[in-house]
């Protein structure tokens, strides 16, 4: 019953999206594993470890665009709840190492062997277990975003001052896990993985299931979105990013909405970062940088903020561009992405889809025009 | 202290005899005769002697003997000292000390010494030195003297002490003489605890050490209370002037933020621009002053002291230029929309360090400091650099200046205008766009002031803005948007508790915690230290 009322929140549009994704996330794998490498179709490792990553990114920006597009809080501090739940994975995966580690140490992972630590710190415990490591996924980002939402939208820090806020939390906490002392692994952080629930994170199998389920979190995120964006509540969420006094004095209470919205955008930005991080080997503070958070909002932009379709768009074809330039023109990325910036805000505040949105309605327009 | 105690015995000899040798006053040609003739034993008493006659060549004559220079030339018999220079010595008259040509190694003689005569020497050089007419020379063996507590000085510290006239030399051998009461064992009560007092008084982390040993050391109850009390007064006062140096650090770090939050709290503060590429301002500051200093380094060294005057017009107009450019062609399509300047100016910084990356390259630049920004002096027992200190003047001076455009001058009162109420002042004729655009020049080129500060104590690298731009946020956001002297208190609070985290919490955590602080004091006062009151607000 509950997913026909998801699956009926949803538009025709976004149904063929979803299913789109899925098919992406089950077809390329499948092109990885059964073709020949010799068979054109075939699609090599490497290529399914760059989707996968912008699959993740992709999630990461919907995210970002639950809170800013439909409720106009302009978080930058996603980056931090996304790194939180790959730090929450990363920790469940240098468990798994064992004693396969360089000093061979059964329980201590090798950084805490060479900073002579005797015992596991506290907060390790527990990420041995698999179930464990998901909930804190989930749990580690949502409570942090509660915490702060709940003092910020209580005390109506709105705009640029909880924009501010987020991005010196996201920087508080990358000077934070840079130290050693913190005993998750300094500025070298988590890597070194070997499995994920008893498979090789080296496997092209292990890899094609997590390629698969980071297109199912995707789909699952862009269906879950979609029926609170669809719903009442949604509704009153776009009220309150366009007039949030007036709402106010209607009586809502806006803090609530907004904590809501905060708190699953951060979980759905913890489990981004829990899938990215076994298919990429490596989780490090700097991804609390400052910029990789703004750079999560400049996805948003790009795709069209406000629309659920937009942020995924955003994500891949931004990503596919760094990607292509990094390799071909590695001094032009900062520009590109800088003119993106600026392009982006002062001609297309309604991104990608909102362009296409446009033409689409001036062609309309052109066409009612014609018989007359 | 107790296995010293054999050597001090022969030193007091040897002190003692030094004063009976004063008496004999021989004149410096005869002592020297005796010193670079006959045998080491003699050669002992020749040194005692020499060093006894209070002459002013005693102490080099004598240095250069336990270093194996004082020669005597073999053609003529006269003491020389010689230094290497190339393949020959080059040669002083020892009783002169004038000059006297050179020679080769196997025209001379060494006076030879062993290490029972080094002994002898070092300790006849340390009381020749008190009584040096030289007042440096006198002063540095106080307080050498001082440090080592020999107390076979006491008998030449007495003497040298009643001869002093200059009362900071006095004082300096009281405390050397109470020093060294303290270290012998056998002192009686009543000096040792006159020296405590002396001790108390002088007040630093040297006499503290002298009076923890004598307290552990002390025989007799009296003293040794006296002792531990001194010490933990000389704890307080350490423990006040400690303090003090923090505030000075706070205060010096809180300038730096000050300066890189003024420009700031005009575009973000009167403004409500949320310009994330302010700090790259602050770069193109650094890097005008960079620049300026290379074109002197190749065609007018000479100017090099005045560099920075230089560079500060220079990068006022740089940064306040490509600011105007800015506000022109992008910023003024986004006035209402906070956001996506937001966005907007944060893209512009990347493209401006990607800029200064292509161009000068993304290692560190090497600024110099001029020869007046560098040194530093002691005020009590702060330990103060002159480049920090002028960047606590300089900060202060752009505030001042600041405050005076924005009170004093026409474009402070249309700045003012604009800011309180645009379309009234649009009404009464003052061109908003334009007021829009020197506001906006006139933080950047503050901003690229504060760059040519930086540069003094901060690489100069395309990453340097961005190091600053959360730090200035804070700050302004800390002080009260729209309030320059919040932004002021903001920057020198911020400063001083960061600094008086440091020592219990570490660098980095001291600035976390600073972090955390903020964002809870957002929480609790949302417009800052001194919100402006009003409709405005809203």
């Amino acid at each position: 019953m509950i997913t026909r009322f998801l699956w009926q929140g949803m538009d025709r549009n976004l149904r063929l999206f979803v299913l789109l994704i899925l098919a992406v996330g089950i077809s390329l794998p499948l092109a990885n594993l059964i073709l020949a490498a010799t068979n054109p179709a075939h699609v090599p490792s490497w290529v399914l470890q760059l989707v996968g990553k912008y699959l993740c990114y992709a999630l990461l920006a919907l995210a970002v665009d639950l809170v800013w597009g439909f409720c106009g809080i302009l978080s930058l501090g996603h980056g931090a709840f996304f790194a939180l739940g790959g730090y929450c994975m990363g920790m469940y995966l240098m468990r798994q190492i064992g004693s396969r580690g360089v000093y061979g140490n059964p329980i201590l992972p090798d950084f805490m062997v060479f900073l002579n630590y005797k015992e596991l710190p506290w907060f390790w415990h527990g990420f041995n277990h698999f179930w464990f490591a998901a909930i804190m996924v989930v749990l580690v980002p949502s409570v942090l975003a509660f915490a702060l939402g709940w003092f910020a939208f209580r005390s109506r820090v709105t705009g640029v001052y909880l924009s501010i806020i987020t991005q010196a939390m996201t920087f508080a906490l990358m000077l934070a896990f840079f130290r050693n002392d913190m005993g998750l692994g300094g500025n070298n952080g988590l890597t070194d993985f070997k499995d994920i629930l008893g498979y090789s994170v080296q496997a092209d199998g292990t890899r094609a299931a997590l390629f698969f389920a980071s297109s199912v979190a995707l789909a699952l995120g862009l269906i879950i979105s979609a029926a609170v964006v669809g719903s009442r509540f949604g509704k009153a969420l776009t009220a309150v990013r366009d007039a949030e006094s007036r709402m106010r004095f209607l009586g809502y209470r806006v803090e609530g909405f907004k904590l809501f919205v905060f708190v699953l955008s951060a979980a759905m930005a913890g489990v981004a970062g829990a899938l990215y991080v076994p298919q990429i080997g490596i989780i490090n503070p700097g991804e609390f940088a400052p910029g990789n958070s703004i750079e999560a909002v400049l996805w948003v932009a790009v795709g069209g903020r406000g629309t659920l379709i937009g942020p995924i768009i955003g994500a891949v074809l931004v990503n596919f561009g760094k990607t292509w330039l990094t390799g071909a023109l590695p001094e032009v990325w900062l520009f590109a992405l800088g003119a993106l910036f600026i392009v982006v805000t002062l001609l297309l505040p309604k991104g990608i889809v909102g362009l296409w949105g446009q033409m689409k309605s001036r062609s309309q327009s052109r066409k009612a025009r014609a018989p007359a | 202290m107790q296995s010293l105690r054999p050597f001090s015995v022969l030193l007091s000899v040897v002190a003692s005899l030094a004063l009976a040798g004063a008496a004999l006053a021989a004149d410096l040609a005869t002592l020297v005769g005796n010193l670079t003739s006959g045998g080491l034993s003699e050669r002992e008493a020749a040194i005692t002697a020499l060093a006894a006659s209070g002459e002013e060549r005693a102490a080099p004559i004598l240095e250069a003997l336990a270093a194996g220079q004082l020669y005597v030339r073999t053609s003529d018999k006269v003491a020389v000292i010689g230094k290497a220079d190339g393949n020959r010595l080059a040669l002083v008259d020892a009783i002169s000390g004038s000059p006297a040509g050179n020679a080769v190694e196997a025209d001379l003689e060494r006076v030879r010494v062993n290490n029972r005569l080094r002994g002898t020497i070092e300790a006849a050089v340390g009381s020749l030195t008190l009584m040096s007419p030289n007042a440096k020379v006198r002063l540095s063996a106080a307080e050498s003297l001082f440090k080592r507590r020999d107390p076979a000085a006491l008998p030449a510290l007495d003497q040298a002490l009643a001869a002093e006239k200059d009362p900071r030399i006095k004082r300096a051998m009281t405390e050397a003489r109470a020093a060294v009461v303290l270290a012998t064992a056998d002192a009686p009560a009543a000096q040792k605890l006159a020296a405590i007092g002396v001790l108390r008084d002088r007040a630093d982390r040297d006499s503290l050490g002298v009076l923890n040993a004598a307290a552990s050391a002390a025989s007799d109850a009296e003293v040794k209370a006296a002792a531990l009390a001194a010490a933990g007064s000389i704890e307080q006062t350490l423990a006040a002037w400690q303090m003090a140096q923090n505030v000075w650090y706070g205060i010096s770090l809180g300038s730096v933020l000050l300066l890189a939050a003024i420009g700031l709290a005009i575009t973000f503060g009167t403004m409500g621009v949320i310009n994330m590429a302010h700090g790259e301002m602050v770069m193109l500051g650094a890097y005008t002053t960079f620049v300026v200093q290379e074109v002197i380094r190749t065609s007018a060294p000479h100017l090099f002291d005045v560099s920075l005057a230089i560079a500060l017009p220079l990068a006022f107009v740089v940064s306040g230029a490509i600011g105007i450019l800015i506000e022109r062609t992008i910023i003024r399509f986004l006035y209402g929309r906070p956001l996506d300047t937001l966005l907007a100016t944060w893209g512009l910084s990347l493209v401006l360090q990607q800029a200064v990356r292509s161009i000068f390259g993304s290692s560190n630049r090497e600024v110099g400091a001029p020869s007046w920004m560098s040194g530093a002096f002691q005020l009590g027992q702060l330990n103060i650099t002159y480049g920090r200190l002028w960047i606590v003047v300089f900060s202060l001076v752009v505030f001042a200046a600041l405050i005076l455009i924005l009170r004093k001058t026409p474009l402070g009162l249309y700045m003012r205008a604009v800011t309180q109420n645009r379309p009234m002042a649009s009404a009464v004729g003052i061109r908003t766009p334009r007021v829009d655009a020197l506001t906006f020049g006139l933080g950047s080129g503050i901003a690229g002031l504060a760059g040519v500060a930086l540069s003094q104590i901060d690489n100069v690298s395309p990453n340097l803005g961005q190091g600053y731009i959360i730090d200035s946020f804070m700050v302004v956001v800390f002080g009260g948007v729209g309030n320059l002297f919040g932004t002021l208190i903001g920057a020198l609070t911020l400063g001083v508790v960061n600094k008086f985290l440091e020592p219990y919490a570490g660098a980095v955590l001291g600035k976390i915690l600073v972090l955390v602080f903020i964002i809870m004091f957002i929480q609790r006062r949302p417009r800052g230290l001194f919100a402006l009151k009003g409709r405005s607000v809203e």
